[in-house]
């Protein structure tokens, strides 16, 4: 029996949800098709979700590809389908894209070991100084904390997911939501997930009260680590404060909830709980273009 | 004996790679200050090691936990034997927003080279900061003379010089504390 998931018209953080509430409807051996034929937009964490949805699949799910031709071509440029072919059993004809586009910082790249963290941060540098200064108005400081807070994300995957996982780094015009343009980091696996890694922390209490709301809890927000090194968490701590000091919004998926540092141009909740489950984590960094100050009336 | 250790080029070793310029991952930080600390315990006496981050461009948490705070911390907790002095040089803005974050998550101070010597900057009380700057101002300085200069009793001064000897902050030798200075070259 195969169940089909239809992929929402736009995808990003919130309407991939839609995608794991058929996912939880479905039966883990259950062979699964992934529907994108409506499919006209994604966000970077919208495709790297996608893949991370493959992973962690027993079975290779089938995946439709988008009727539209621009959706495809920018699929491909984002490197979508050179990583999707490898985990989806693909229906449609796959473009041969060109990489380099302009507002994709950086393509879907897989991150398995540090040697990848090393590869991403250095391949972003010059271009995420030029794109956050000159197309977001940030200050130049700015570019530094940027590749920190891709690097500390990255090493997410590698210290904790168990397995590997995906990042994309990209630019677009929120036009509806905020007017402005932004950048976003999303780093994706279908790996561990934080209540599980810090579930192997020696002597944790797993009571009535741990769940991956909990966990996520500590993990972001207290910056506790499985490691019992008192120099551990500082990853991801260091992330919040990047988004504080710019404006940005991090929000931190895993298992069954999401955590979020919301800035005042957000609405989201800053917890939500009892989403369907997923597995592994997946991170998003939002920074958003400076406005210009207003003149005093 | 002193001597200079270019961070940048332990980067390249560790990573066997000329390309990056960054230090970035905790494996990565491991295996700099694995170098780092072979090349500091291959000298027996008193030394004095500069580390130098002029040439590198960026460095996250997590390595700036591993090469500078856990460089520091045997000292700092009274569990290292040599008698070694460290002074950063090159420490950038950019880079001291991760070095101070480590610094502060494990109470740890150090010495950055800046414009008129070596100053300690991270997390010091305000006692042992004065201790240092009366250090500075007499050169060589008993712990009674730290205790007049600051008008505080011989025991709070020797405990303020007795801190920041721990972190190597200053040097000592037959009951004389001295600024650890580094010559430029």
């Amino acid at each position: 029996m195969t169940i089909v998931l239809a992929v929402p018209a736009s995808l990003d953080e919130h309407t991939f949800e839609q995608v794991l509430d058929q996912l939880a409807a479905a039966p883990a051996d259950a062979k699964l098709l992934v529907d994108a034929r409506h499919t006209k937009w994604s966000s970077p964490y919208g495709l790297a979700s996608l893949l991370c949805l493959a992973q962690s699949r027993a079975e290779r799910p089938g995946f439709t590809l988008p009727e539209e031709s621009d959706t495809l071509s920018y699929w491909a440029r984002a490197g979508f389908f050179r990583h999707a072919e490898q985990l989806f059993e693909l229906h449609g004809h796959v473009p041969r894209g060109r990489q380099g586009e302009s507002n994709v910082l950086l393509d879907l790249t897989p991150i398995t070991g540090s040697a990848d963290v090393h590869e991403v941060v250095g391949r972003i540098q010059q271009k995420a100084a030029q794109i956050l200064t000159q197309e977001l108005g940030l200050d130049p400081k700015a570019t530094v904390g940027f590749a920190m807070t891709l690097s500390e994300v990255c090493q997410n995957i590698v210290e904790h997911a168990g397995r590997g996982g995906w990042v994309m780094v990209q630019t677009y015009k929120w036009a509806r939501r905020l007017g402005r343009r932004v950048v976003q980091i999303a780093v994706c696996d279908a790996g561990l997930g934080f209540r599980q890694s810090l579930e192997s922390l020696p002597g944790r209490i797993v009571d009535d009260r741990w769940d991956d709301a909990a966990a996520l809890e500590e993990a972001v927000i207290k910056g506790v680590s499985r490691h019992r090194d008192r120099g551990r968490g500082q990853g991801l701590a260091g992330a919040r404060r990047y988004v504080g000091r710019w404006d940005g919004k991090l929000s931190v998926r895993s298992g069954t909830a999401r955590i979020a540092i919301v800035p005042s141009w957000d609405d989201d909740p800053p917890l939500a709980e009892k989403l369907a489950p997923f597995a592994g984590s997946q991170v998003l960094v939002t920074i958003p273009e400076r406005l210009p100050p207003r003149d005093e009336p | 004996m002193m001597q200079h250790i270019d961070v940048s080029s332990m980067l390249h070793q560790a990573v066997a790679c000329d390309l990056y310029s960054n230090l970035v991952t905790r494996p990565t930080g491991a295996a700099v200050r694995a170098q780092i600390q072979a090349l500091v315990g291959a000298v027996p006496d008193r030394s004095l090691t500069v580390i130098d981050f002029t040439h590198v461009q960026m460095i996250d948490f997590s390595c700036a936990d591993e090469v500078v705070a856990k460089l520091l911390l045997p000292y700092s907790h009274g569990e290292a034997a040599d008698d070694s002095y460290f002074i950063f040089r090159g420490l950038t803005e950019d880079h001291w927003d991760a070095v101070e974050a480590v610094l502060e998550r494990h109470g740890l101070a150090l010495l950055v080279e800046e414009c008129g010597g070596a100053a300690p900057r991270g997390v010091l009380s305000p006692e042992a900061r004065a201790a240092w700057e009366a250090v500075r101002a007499l050169g060589a300085a008993s712990v009674d003379a730290v205790a007049a200069r600051l008008e505080v009793s011989r025991e709070r001064a020797a405990s303020a010089l007795a801190t920041l000897r721990q972190q190597r902050l200053v040097m000592c030798a037959e009951g004389m504390y001295r600024m650890v200075a580094a010559a430029r070259g």
